[in-house]
């Protein structure tokens, strides 16, 4: 791409619509010892868009979510709703949500990272319970457990249900599904499905085939630039299912076990086998299917239409 | 106030299960258990008996422990959860930062100053329900000396912590302000200092200035005045200042510091990056 920034009018759309972009980056540069991790970052991001920040490690994406947090001071400007987030700290947090993609090594029981994210955020821990139980996680049977002891699965449950628990109009997700089993993932889906219409999102990823069936709009980050900025075709429901059959030319214990995890069921003595999956994690599924492309004998995938339940 | 309280409530959840608060509460309550098998109640030396006897010998290891403790610990708090990629996911909630700040400090000063007070109690209700005479106002002056002791030293490792980028460097550099401000108790430095004839206004100075000398002058006042046990510059301060202007300074000095360093500690904190 020759450092070649690739813009569509994604960028200036808002703005020529004479609406005011939700968030707004202008020119912004952080740097570290030296060494800039963000070189003139420019991009307005419209309400309703939802962005995959894809890039390579290094490439910028968490200092960019930081500088958007508030958490990096930085130079240029950066504004949510025309408020810079670290002069208007609370009114901007608000209104973000946000999943990161590792942790917090936190030692305190669950109900009390729980109360404080509601406490000081103004939610409400039955929603936030809810959510975990929609994705679940029984937050009553691990609420005395301390966080640093769940699972991978768990946390990011958590996260994800502390996030979605609450009022917020932008969400902001590095990495949110990478923990979370295929029924998981697909509940997590129809989630977003259902704060899309008010929620303006940006997930952060080092794979755009992990994201690009969630977004509306591809962010390309490299050395600190932004060096690809273009739409995505928007045909995906991000609550949507495909039935799936699969063929195997014999049965393998591997396999099963790797088809098994997506909830699927098998007959015909290990031979074919059926399942239901996401819409967005089609790519994903096709992957973890190619590493087993010598046993495939055939291979159907069918819309199934919305549907809120899992996958089975 | 509702930010600020919750937080402190997090910092105190988050420090009652590190094995820090564990070898802290058992340091103090050993302490008084070992004072008390001991049968310290129970002996007369220098004048002092009952738990007179025992809060001085009490309020000398807190001198002891309580400064490094808090200072080692402390330094880490900011430091270390910065470095452990707390602050990325808890400060992307809506907290206001001074109410983050100062609610780790309230968190973590009732946490340092809960086992500290609860052994000096339990030694009281021992000593009165033995039917030894408990001196209250000895009791009362000593927890707040110990109080404005320990927000001194929580505000000045506050302080290093928010200024250090590493838990290391934090706590390397915590350790070198403990040894210099032990190095300026009377009875090391400025001992000798009085010995080679400098100024008696430098020495009384920096007596004055150190928060661990004046806590000593001010303990020592407390019970009783004698030069042989206050050292050379505290008697000077107390000859100028009074026994009830020491304690005054006592309470007030240390919680101006400890409070100052905090101050300064959260205009970096609110400054730099904070991840």
């Amino acid at each position: 791409m020759d450092q070649a920034i690739e813009r569509t009018e994604m960028g200036t759309r808002a703005a020529d619509a004479g609406d005011t972009p939700l968030l707004r980056l202008d020119d912004v540069c952080k740097t570290f010892r030296r060494t800039p991790v963000l070189d003139g970052v420019t991009l307005d991001i419209a309400r309703g868009d939802r962005i995959a920040l894809v890039g390579s490690n290094g490439a910028g994406k968490t200092s960019l979510i930081r500088c958007l947090l508030g958490e990096y001071t930085c130079e240029g400007t950066v504004t949510v709703d025309g408020l810079a987030p670290r002069r208007h700290r609370r009114r901007v947090l608000e209104r973000i949500g946000f999943v990161p993609q590792l942790p917090p090594p936190l030692g305190m029981p669950v109900a009390e990272l729980v109360r404080f994210a509601t406490g000081v955020s103004g939610g409400d821990g039955a929603r936030v319970a809810e959510v975990a139980s929609r994705l679940g996680l029984d937050l009553a049977a691990v609420r005395r457990q301390s966080f640093v002891k769940l699972s991978g699965g768990q946390k990011q449950k958590l996260l994800i249900a502390i996030a979605l628990g609450r009022d917020c109009d932008i969400l902001v997700m590095d990495e949110p599904a990478a923990n979370l089993d295929p029924q998981a993932r697909h509940i997590f889906f129809a989630l977003l499905a259902e704060v899309q219409d008010r929620a303006t999102m940006l997930i952060s990823s080092h794979r755009l085939d992990e994201v690009a069936l969630l977004v509306n709009r591809v962010v390309e980050l490299d050395r600190g630039q932004v060096v690809l900025d273009d739409h995505v075709e928007d045909a995906v429901e991000l609550a949507g299912t495909l039935r799936c059959r699969v063929r195997a030319v014999r049965a393998d214990d591997a396999f099963a076990r790797a088809l098994g995890q997506w909830g699927f069921t098998g007959s015909g003595a290990g031979l074919i086998w059926d399942g239901v999956v996401a819409g967005p994690d089609r790519l994903r599924f096709l992957a973890m299917l190619s590493r087993y492309a010598g046993l495939l004998a055939g291979l159907s995938l069918e819309d199934d239409g919305p549907k809120g339940g899992p996958a089975r | 106030m509702g930010s600020l309280w919750l937080t402190a409530r997090l910092d105190m959840a988050e420090s009652i299960r590190t094995r820090w608060f564990a070898v802290y509460a058992f340091v103090f309550g050993g302490v008084v258990v070992l004072l008390l098998a001991s049968g310290l109640t129970d002996s007369r030396v220098m004048g002092f008996a009952g738990l007179t006897r025992l809060l001085i010998v009490y309020i000398q290891i807190c001198m002891a422990v309580l400064p490094v403790f808090v200072l080692i610990t402390t330094v880490r708090s900011v430091a270390g959860d910065r470095e452990a990629g707390v602050f990325e996911y808890l400060l992307s909630l809506p907290v206001p930062l001074a109410a983050w700040y100062w609610g780790k400090m309230l968190g973590r000063f009732l946490v340092v100053f809960a086992p500290v007070f609860l052994a000096m109690a339990a030694a009281a209700a021992w000593a009165a329900a033995r039917g030894h005479e408990v001196p209250w106002e000895a009791f009362a002056v000593s927890t707040a000396l110990l109080i404005c002791l320990a927000w001194c030293f929580l505000g000045i490792g506050m302080a290093i912590s928010a200024v250090a980028r590493s838990p290391d460097v934090a706590t390397g550099a915590a350790f070198v302000v403990w040894l210099v401000l032990l190095l300026f108790v009377d009875l090391i430095l400025l001992g000798l200092m009085i010995r080679e004839h400098l100024p008696p206004e430098l020495v009384v100075g920096l007596a004055l200035a150190n928060p661990l000398q004046v806590f000593r002058t001010a303990s020592m006042v407390l019970f009783d005045p004698q030069l042989m046990m206050m050292g050379p510059a505290a008697f000077v301060i107390l000859d100028a200042f009074g026994r009830t202007g020491i304690l005054i300074y006592g309470l007030l000095y240390p919680v101006a510091v400890g409070s100052l360093c905090a101050a300064l500690g959260f205009a970096a904190f609110r400054r730099g990056d904070l991840p």
